[in-house]
């Protein structure tokens, strides 16, 4: 037997959610496929307090049909209405046990698809940024709610957006010092931006809600990190704001460059790409038939946009064209929050000064600035240098170079991430994991427990 | 719920440490002191993205190389070993 649904949705995000728990609700058999041990994205990772919307969406998500897959990475898209999945942490029962990885490959098949596949960081690469405990801000932000302590730490959050306030706001309140936080927009640029957002009082209440909860800490804008220090795990970080520059000792850097979306699914299905977003209609169908895209791969807006285009992408997935019409005008009104949030985190130009001749650019493959400037394209400095080829095929640095460099990142091939060579050849359903749901609902008991 | 208090033993490079339900693999091996991977020119790594993405965290995990340990927690008796050489012959690691 093999799965087949439906509608299939990759990404258990807001918008993911919201996608698969709407279909289900339109009658109906929906698939749900995610490479984290539990659903809520990154937004909406356990291990901490989560917003009300999110424990609702959760509920929702539990008590729908929805089947889903958790631990689950889609590796492949042989046609469009065929994904492969190869399960995450694969290990044979008992340590002396001969490896099955084939229960470890999936086939799921379905009739449309919705891409849900949220974004991640944008790196930048500075001096010493490879330095162990030198991690995204969202990135540390994730560790702390997989477990890591951080009460007593000491902290410097640098980057660019409204995750640094959030990211700072919790990791204080787990009693981290907070020791500054460095925005690279100018002041002048987030002034304009706050004054726009007279539409989204909510928003606005929720970012002084995070400044009011990190009232000490000072809040530098035009200000980004120029050098991190340490042996063999970070001591320091160098700042920099205007000709001025100081050093701050400390256990974390927490830096992140707003965010960029996962694309690699949408490119490998052949959706169109239109200025670094996927390219939908009203209803949210990509350029591919019975492909649908919701949430941040389609601009980067935050979760109550994410939910919204779950829901419509759920709707128009399962025909009911007209309850999806009214939630694209609710849509079409947040979009100039879009390219507000935009504007407002585009890169200083500086920043691509940052990384000296001997900085490391391709962390994979340890590939060095010099010995990338002197090409012309990604594919040529790929195929000199190995930028871009390592296990992560360019995630990290492709949008460094699209930055530094302004190269764009070449055709999107499978496998989209390394895969044992027994997934390549041999396909089969997954055993439903009841193990990955004991622990994702034990996760998800843990988090309603956190203080 | 009944047990607030319930640890997970995780044997982190030999080292046993205990952690909370709902702990990942990359937070124990940072708990116990440890980095994670060793890149190809030998600088020790940890985690950079913490959601699966960047490959900086991988460990071995009872005996299976390259495992991104942001992404799977921690279950009773997990062993994982760290600073893999890891390019090259991918099952050279020993638990």
């Amino acid at each position: 037997m093999k799965w087949s649904f439906d509608i299939l949705v990759v990404g258990a995000g807001p918008a993911g959610m919201a996608a698969a728990v709407t279909a289900a609700g339109a009658g109906q058999h929906v698939g749900l496929v995610d490479d984290n041990p539990a659903p809520g994205g990154q937004i909406w990772r356990s291990g901490a307090p989560l917003p009300a919307a999110a424990l609702r969406w959760q509920a929702r998500l539990d008590a729908s049909s929805v089947v889903r897959l958790h631990g689950w990475r889609v590796f492949d898209c042989p046609q469009p209405n065929l994904l492969r999945a190869e399960r995450n942490g694969s290990r044979p029962a008992h340590p002396d046990a001969e490896i099955d990885e084939n229960r470890d490959c999936a086939e799921l098949r379905c009739r449309a698809l919705i891409l849900a596949t949220g974004a991640r960081e944008r790196f930048l690469p500075f001096p010493g940024w490879t330095l162990p405990n030198v991690m995204g801000a969202g990135g540390l932000d994730a560790m702390v709610r997989g477990g890591l302590p951080i009460a007593g730490k000491r902290v410097v959050i640098a980057g660019t957006g409204p995750l640094l306030l959030a990211v700072a706001a919790h990791l204080a309140a787990r009693q981290a010092e907070i020791a500054v936080i460095c925005e690279q927009a100018p002041l002048s640029r987030l002034a304009r931006f706050a004054a726009g957002m007279f539409t989204e009082p909510a928003k606005l209440w929720q970012g002084a809600r995070y400044r009011i909860a990190i009232r000490q800490t000072p809040y530098r804008t035009g200000s980004w990190p120029i050098a991190a220090h340490g042996r063999d795990r970070l001591e320091a970080v160098t700042l920099q704001q205007g000709r001025k520059r100081w050093d701050v000792p400390c256990d974390y850097l927490g830096c992140g460059f707003h965010l960029v979306p996962n694309l690699e699914l949408p490119e490998l299905l052949g959706c169109r790409i239109e200025d670094g977003f996927v390219a939908t209609d009203a209803m949210l169908q990509t350029s591919v038939p019975n492909v649908y895209c919701a949430g941040e791969p389609t601009g980067i807006g935050g979760v109550e946009l994410s939910l919204l285009e779950g829901q419509i992408a759920g709707l128009s997935a399962s025909g009911s064209i007209d309850r999806a019409r009214s939630l694209a005008r609710q849509r079409r009104r947040k979009l100039g929050f879009v390219r507000a949030l935009q504007r407002a985190c585009e890169l200083d130009p500086q920043l691509r000064g940052l990384p000296t001749n001997d900085t490391i650019v391709c962390r994979c493959e340890d590939v060095r600035h010099q010995s990338l400037s002197g090409h012309t394209t990604w594919r040529d400095a790929k195929l000199h240098t190995r930028c871009g080829m390592g296990p992560c095929q360019g995630r990290v640095c492709g949008a460094a170079v699209e930055f530094l460099f302004g190269w764009h990142a070449g055709s999107v091939r499978p496998p989209l991430f390394p895969v044992s060579v027994s997934s390549l050849v041999s396909p089969r359903e997954p055993a439903l994991a009841n193990e990955n749901l004991v622990a994702a609902n034990a996760f998800h008991e843990n988090a309603k427990e956190t203080p | 719920m009944s047990e607030p208090a319930r640890r997970i033993p995780v044997t982190v490079n030999g080292a046993i440490i205990q952690v909370a339900p709902g702990t990942t693999i990359a937070s124990a091996v940072l708990m116990a002191g440890q980095t994670a991977r060793v890149s190809v020119s030998g600088e020790p790594r940890g985690p950079l993205c913490g959601m699966g993405i960047c490959f900086e965290c991988r460990v071995t995990i009872d005996g299976v190389p390259h495992q991104r340990s942001c992404q799977i927690l921690c279950t009773p008796g997990i062993r994982v070993t760290t600073k893999e050489m890891t390019e090259g012959s991918g099952g050279s690691a020993t638990p």
